[in-house]
């Protein structure tokens, strides 16, 4: 795990120029190892897929230098530069496989890039097809596939040249749930099996806790947090990382509970889950509390996120479960 | 005139139109399809961008297509007596055509090539494809219905310009119908001229619709 892979160096990335330039890139320095599934998260217009392109140079950067595999692309002629990508794999939101080829086609199509044989080329793409499920479908047409079927094509494709780099640019992101889990298993598991290394940009959290080593949180156009995804989880220090990570951090408006009083907890993981903390305290003071609303999650046995109390009437109960909060180590406050 | 006169002259007439449309188009492809790639390929944000080269390709396809083809028609005459050797008949009419023929044809060309889906370009070109192998193996291909439905457009367009060719002393349909119903006045060989005509359109339109939905691989066979 220690050998570098990708290594990104200064990169600043501006498009345009003058008073309408805009920039996508600042300054990014950023190291990901051989083998590793590396996560890269932000919200939209954060830059993601900038970086992600920045790596087999699909954009090109304003400055700084991009390695990979030890070669020092942005030194490269285009001529070399097209040759290095071969060990780059990369796949899309939108698939972008060619839709008049054949399922089976779409796979040959890097290796006829490369000069290899048709025969030759077919076998290989076979092969692929059946490591990825779709060996069935090698003579349909793209437009007959759904999309989490278009998907493993075009990571077929993309191995197909065994590269020792994947690119994932929100790969998943046009995916319905299970469809998105499947796909992070089979990259899991290609991952595992081919030593391949792994870069997944995305904008849902639940990519990276499914499949990541290390996270990087891209936002305003840097990396604000750099981890491993149970650090970045525990302990996110950025607004951006807690953005990302803490759950409901857009609760529903106060207008929306109605008439009483409301207090909102916040779990920030220094809570653990044995511990049936809302029971525990409608216990202990008697008086019931209505949960409006919850948005929490566990991790590590840990809980995060937060929830939406409305208080009985009972000021005494009240004060009563201030001090069991307070005492548990739990923050919460008055909604107003 | 007797009937059977009349009915050679149009099986001639006819074969004569066939013969200036179809030959004009295939010589327009010839040049049209290349500029249109080109068009495509050089633009600001192609794949080999050349802007100052595309602007100019660009303003001279405009200016050959904003000259009206019955003034072209006229305009050309010396040139297309330095190639053919004469200014009348089919063969003669083969010159204007393909003059007019090429820049709409280009256009026709870069509007097909321009609906190629921009992240499958983009997706070759991560694979390491050179500009040459996109346009060969992504481009061309993957607008193949759209192009053999411009053709279809073409044909027709042009088959339309061969009609006017009459005028200056060209052939075909289009010239009987000027030199028989126009000039002697005989609104029944206009007739037949126009309905002809008409159905040679509809069929070249049928022909290039069908063609590109069966090799149109998007279209889903069941679902």
């Amino acid at each position: 795990m220690a050998t570098p892979i990708i290594e990104l160096q200064g990169i600043t990335k501006t498009f345009g120029t003058g008073a309408g330039a805009v920039t996508a890139l600042k300054d990014v320095d950023l190291t990901i190892y051989e083998g590793e599934i590396f996560g890269v998260i932000g919200l939209s217009g954060a830059g993601k897929s900038t970086l992600v392109r920045c790596i087999n140079l699909l954009e090109k950067p304003t400055a700084g230098k991009v390695i990979v595999n030890g070669q020092e692309l942005t030194a490269l002629s285009q001529k070399e530069l097209r040759e290095q990508r071969r060990s780059i794999g990369m796949i899309f939101q939108g698939f972008n496989l060619l839709m008049q080829r054949s399922v089976l086609d779409n796979v040959c199509f890097p290796l006829e890039l490369c000069g290899v044989g048709r025969k030759e080329a077919r076998v290989k793409a076979q092969k692929l097809l059946e490591r990825v499920g779709l060996e069935s479908k090698k003579d349909a047409y793209p437009a007959q596939l759904s999309g989490g079927q278009m998907q493993r094509v075009a990571i077929a494709r993309a191995l197909a040249t065994d590269p020792k780099v994947l690119l994932c640019d929100e790969a998943t992101s046009a995916l319905d749930p299970t469809t998105t889990l499947s796909i992070l298993d089979l990259l899991k598991e290609l991952n595992r099996e081919l030593n391949v290394t792994v870069v997944i940009i995305t904008h849902e959290m639940k990519v990276v806790e499914a499949v990541c080593n290390r996270v990087a949180i891209l936002a305003d156009n840097k990396i604000e947090e750099l981890g491993t995804v149970e650090e970045i989880f525990r302990q996110p220090k950025s607004l951006a990382a807690r953005q990302l990570i803490v759950p409901g951090s857009q609760a529903p408006s106060r207008e929306s509970f109605g008439a009483g009083r409301f207090w909102r907890l916040t779990f920030d993981g220094s809570e653990k889950t044995e511990q049936p903390l809302v029971a525990e305290m409608v216990l202990r003071t008697g008086a019931p509390v209505n949960i409006v609303f919850a948005d929490t999650r566990a991790l590590n046995g840990r809980i995060y996120g937060q929830m939406i109390l409305q208080l009985p009437e009972n000021e005494l109960a009240v004060t009563e479960m201030g001090r069991y909060l307070t005492e548990s180590g739990v923050s919460f406050e008055e909604v107003i | 005139m007797q009937l059977t006169e009349m009915l050679s002259l149009i099986v001639k007439g006819f074969w004569e139109t066939l013969y200036m449309t179809l030959g004009s188009t295939i010589v327009a492809y010839a040049l049209g399809l290349p500029l249109g790639l080109l068009l495509v390929l050089t633009d600001p944000k192609g794949l080999k961008p050349m802007p100052v080269f595309n602007r100019v390709l660009g303003i001279v396809i405009n200016l050959l297509r904003s000259v009206p083809f019955i003034i072209l028609l006229v305009w050309v005459m010396p040139v297309t007596r330095a190639i053919m050797g004469t200014t009348i008949g089919s063969k003669a009419t083969l010159v204007p055509l393909f003059i007019a023929a090429a820049p709409f044809i280009a256009r026709m060309v870069e509007s097909s090539a321009r609906e190629v889906n921009q992240g499958v370009i983009e997706a070759a070109q991560a694979m390491g494809a050179s500009p040459w192998e996109i346009l060969v193996k992504v481009i061309l291909p993957e607008a193949k219905p759209s192009l053999i439905v411009g053709a279809a457009i073409a044909v027709t367009t042009i088959l339309g310009y061969s009609a006017m060719a009459g005028i200056v002393g060209g052939g075909g349909l289009g010239a009987i119908a000027i030199n028989y119903g126009y000039y002697r006045s005989n609104s029944n060989v206009m007739l037949v001229m126009v309905v002809l005509l008409v159905l040679i359109v509809q069929v070249f339109q049928e022909v290039g619709t069908r063609i590109a939905q069966r090799l149109d691989r998007r279209i889903r066979e069941r679902d």
